[in-house]
């Protein structure tokens, strides 16, 4: 019996109409856990470099994580995966809500889509019952509307369901695949679109079995009891009104204009009331005692959902006020929009038209308001219709499309895609390198376990370190959180481990299926998570039966993150794509970043050129991935890790014909 | 059914709709805590517990699984609470056969409430203390009230069989399944 996992992946093939169950390879849980890490090699391996996104040979992986369907608290991200037609590499997507654990009970890990339907559809899976039905008839309807369509025709009010909407169908880059009040966005929204797949909807009623039921099940109420008590987990942006870090540190527009003293009390004020006045509740996910959804009924409006940053971004783009962005999310939830990237494409818009680069001609009727110019933009790029056609395919694209000089307002992208809009004075180390290495796109995907600042005060730096006595991988973040006084000194040694650990828990949450509130994110704010390195182990043993130690699963998330830069290595992913948008921080020193380039890649066991070396590949079991490389000539087989090449060595080397 | 005058302690699972944030955790423990052998399995199908939710509606009910029943009744009042409505199903628990709810997926017999019966017993039933948010509350007060005899889940079971295929048949397999012994 497979523990944790069901031990079967739907492979769906929507040009020939086909489906099939098929049972997976254990070893798959053993090497890369579930989640991103096993879509990460199922891509590997289905998906030649040369593939493009919009190819019916485009996979795109729906992933429960490991411990979805587990009593396991707060595990419930569904990944999504695909290449993406923005950036051409790989898309990084994850949803929470209850899509990932009902597929597990529907008696599947994943769900593997391969080429195009000839007209709309969506997929009915209903346990072992999985029929590709006929959508023409939710054409253009909204993500909501769509899941409520299905639910009924089906008469199944439990089937939970994941849709685009328009955006989607129109194969806008921005769009997203909404699921109750969570999206997966950065990529699969397209590509879903492009498959002319309008949902899933999945029902489950199996069973989901762990290997030790009675520990994990006794440990998981002392954890879940952790989690609703402690306010280091969760969104603390659900509770805490204070929006001044937002408002004032990030930039308004096209990511541009900074208001550093726009938040006041009285603002506050009535921001508060706006929302308390119309909130009907706070909802969480499955199986978490948190509550990081804002449920929101705007007069005029369908009730929508969001959480975090999710509300300042449409505002922001407007130079509005929360009142806007409430009447801009519900319709912009049903056509299933990013609204990280999307209000950005617009300003970017606004911008050119101001520049003159955009004219009345492009942009017929525009209005004069701020706020009904985003609308007015928003509706165009969902339809394609006119210059929306243009900007749909986000700011690098449409720079490039419009010509003209575009190209310059394009100042916020960093591999082709939206970065969080924000522009500081001094150089964050780690969070450089982040950004610039980063293979998932957004910050917020990739930061999270170290402090984004160091902390002025010792005591409070001194109470901050108490709390990682449980959460530190290693006892040196102490000293380097301790030891950091500016925000731009930092050592290199320090920036890259630094960086190491953030991704560490993003890739163990993406692929055991861990929310990043709980983990992965939160450290950062507070440093009391409640999983972390020190018990995923233990927790992952107790559900699979595998014998996991810490260095076993330290292991698992550097293949995953080998794997995964592989992937975009081979699609063409180097060195000079690795650049934070030139004006995210003022004060530059471009010898300093790249030497901690040089020493980040060091570090990583990779080439000059961002490549993982033979010896890295090889020693993480990843052999298949080394041989393609040399066989392509991405590896010439004479590179060795720098770290450990001395002169002397190099002569060795060269000597033997290399490593 | 006879019935007669007792002592006992009343218990019930109190339900505060405003607390519940529809994260279905109360589902999942109780298939864990009624999988033989306890906790083997997880499978929310299997509940005696479901949240009705639809979150449009902005409606999250948990209602446990009471009493079975042979004839759903129709089911089509429709109640507005602060704006929203409601259908009558939403807060009923009987477990009838014109919906999808308490009755176990493969053998479609009916899943009762038992208030997690356990020796030693338990000291809140599990789905209450698997509600972090204290949307259910456990409470025992002891009440002089007139009993009537209910019937056990392997009763329950029964009769639903029997209200299926009719006394006779049921007799029937028995006799038959008896002799193969
Ligand atoms: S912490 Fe918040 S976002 Fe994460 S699973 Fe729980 S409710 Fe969902
Ligand atoms: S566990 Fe509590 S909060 Fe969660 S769905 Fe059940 S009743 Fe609601
Ligand atoms: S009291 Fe026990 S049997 Fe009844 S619904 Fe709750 S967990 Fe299930």
């Amino acid at each position: 019996m497979r523990y944790a996992e069901t031990g079967y992946n739907l492979e769906i093939d929507l040009s020939r109409g086909n489906i099939e169950k098929v049972e997976t390879d254990p070893k798959l849980m053993e090497n890369y856990l579930g989640g991103q890490g096993v879509a990460a090699k199922i891509l590997w391996d289905r998906v030649p470099p040369g593939t493009d996104p919009f190819s019916p040979d485009n996979l795109l992986i729906f992933s429960a994580g490991l411990l979805h369907g587990t009593p396991v608290p707060g595990c419930n991200r569904t990944a999504v995966n695909t290449f993406s037609p923005q950036t051409n590499l790989l898309a990084h997507s994850l949803m929470g809500g209850f899509f990932g654990p009902e597929l597990k009970h529907a008696g599947y890990d994943r769900i593997v889509i391969k080429g195009k339907a000839p007209d709309l559809v969506y997929l009915w899976i209903n346990n072992d019952k999985v029929e590709i039905r006929d959508a023409t008839h939710l054409r253009g309807k909204g993500t909501h509307e769509t899941a409520r369509l299905i639910r009924e025709e089906l008469k199944e009010p439990y089937a939970q369901v994941a849709a685009i909407g328009l955006a989607g169908e129109n194969r806008v880059y921005t769009a997203s695949i909404e699921h109750g009040f969570s999206s997966a966005a950065r990529g699969p929204g397209p590509v879903m679109g492009d498959k002319r797949l309008k949902a899933i909807a999945v029902r489950g009623t199996k069973d989901v079995y762990v290997a030790h039921p009675e520990e994990l099940f006794q440990l998981c109420i002392e954890l879940r009891k952790k989690i609703a008590e402690s306010d280091d987990v969760g969104d603390w942006m659900a509770v805490d009104e204070d929006d001044s870090f937002h408002h004032n540190h990030f930039a308004w527009g096209n990511a541009r204009t900074r208001q550093k003293n726009y938040w006041s009390k009285e603002l506050q004020e009535r921001w508060t009331r706006w929302k308390y006045d119309h909130m009907d509740r706070q909802v969480g996910c499955y199986n978490c005692p948190k509550k990081c959804v804002n449920v929101i009924s705007w007069p005029g409006q369908k009730r929508f959902g969001y959480k975090c940053y999710g509300k300042d971004t449409y505002h922001m783009a407007a130079f509005k006020e929360l009142d806007y962005s409430y009447q801009i999310l519900g319709p912009a939830m049903e056509y299933g929009l990013d609204s990280y990237s999307t209000p950005q494409v617009l300003a970017f818009a606004v911008e050119l038209y101001e520049a003159g680069i955009l004219t009345d001609q492009d942009l017929p009727d525009f209005p004069s308001d701020s706020g009904e110019r985003i609308r007015y933009l928003l509706e165009k790029v969902v339809r394609r219709e006119g210059i929306g056609d243009i900007l749909a395919n986000g700011v690098y694209h449409a720079a490039r499309q419009i010509g003209k000089g575009a190209e310059k307002y394009d100042h916020n992208t960093t591999k082709k895609f939206e970065q969080l809009p924000i522009k500081l004075g001094k150089l964050n180390p780690p969070y450089f390198l982040m950004i610039a290495t980063g293979e998932k796109m957004a910050i917020t995907q990739i930061e999270g376990s170290f402090p984004q600042d160091p902390i002025p005060d010792m005591e409070e730096r001194l109470a901050f370190v108490k709390k990682w006595e449980v959460v530190l991988p290693d006892e040196k973040f102490k000293k380097y959180f301790l030891e950091w006084e500016k925000r731009h000194e930092i050592s290199n040694e320090a920036s890259c481990a630094i960086t190491d650990w953030n991704e560490a828990m993003h890739y163990l949450d993406d692929s055991a299926g861990f929310c990043g509130f709980l983990s992965s994110f939160r450290g950062q704010f507070g440093g009391g998570v409640v999983y972390h390195i020190n018990n995923m182990p233990y927790i992952i043993s107790l559900a699979t039966g595998m014998d996991l130690d810490k260095d076993g699963l330290w292991r698992i998330f550097q293949r995953n993150r080998n794997l995964v830069r592989a992937l975009n290595v081979r699609r063409g992913l180097r060195r000079e794509d690795e650049r934070p948008p030139e004006d995210h921080w003022a004060v530059r020193d471009h010898e300093f970043e790249q030497k901690l380039l040089d020493d980040y890649y060091t570090f990583k066991g990779w080439t000059k050129d961002g490549i993982p070396t033979k010896e890295t590949l090889d020693s993480l079991g990843l052999e298949y991935v080394s041989e393609d490389f040399l066989r392509r000539g991405i590896l010439t087989g004479n590179e060795s890790t720098p770290s450990k090449e001395t002169p002397a060595q190099k002569d060795e080397e060269l000597k033997s014909g290399g490593r | 059914m006879k019935s007669e005058v007792v002592k006992k302690v009343v218990k019930t699972i109190k339900v505060n709709l405003d607390k519940c944030n529809g994260c279905r955790a109360c589902e999942m423990a109780c298939s864990a805590f009624h999988a033989e052998p306890k906790y083997s399995s997880i499978n929310p199908a299997r509940s005696r517990i479901r949240v009705v939710t639809d979150p449009l509606n902005d409606e999250y009910v948990p209602i446990r699984a009471t009493d079975y029943t042979k004839a759903g009744c129709d089911g089509r009042r429709v109640y507005t609470i602060n704006g929203k409505e409601y259908s009558e199903c939403s807060f009923c628990g009987t477990i009838c056969p014109t919906r999808d709810l308490f009755k176990d997926p493969d053998s479609g017999l009916p899943l009762k409430c038992d208030l997690c019966n356990n020796d030693p017993p338990l000291e809140e039933p599990m789905c209450v203390q698997a509600c972090s948010l204290d949307a259910l509350t456990y409470e025992e007060t002891e009440e002089e009230e007139i009993e009537e005899l209910k019937l056990d889940e392997m009763e329950i079971g029964l009769k639903s069989l029997i209200d299926k295929y009719g006394l006779q048949k049921l007799a029937d397999s028995f006799a038959r399944m008896s002799q193969k012994g």
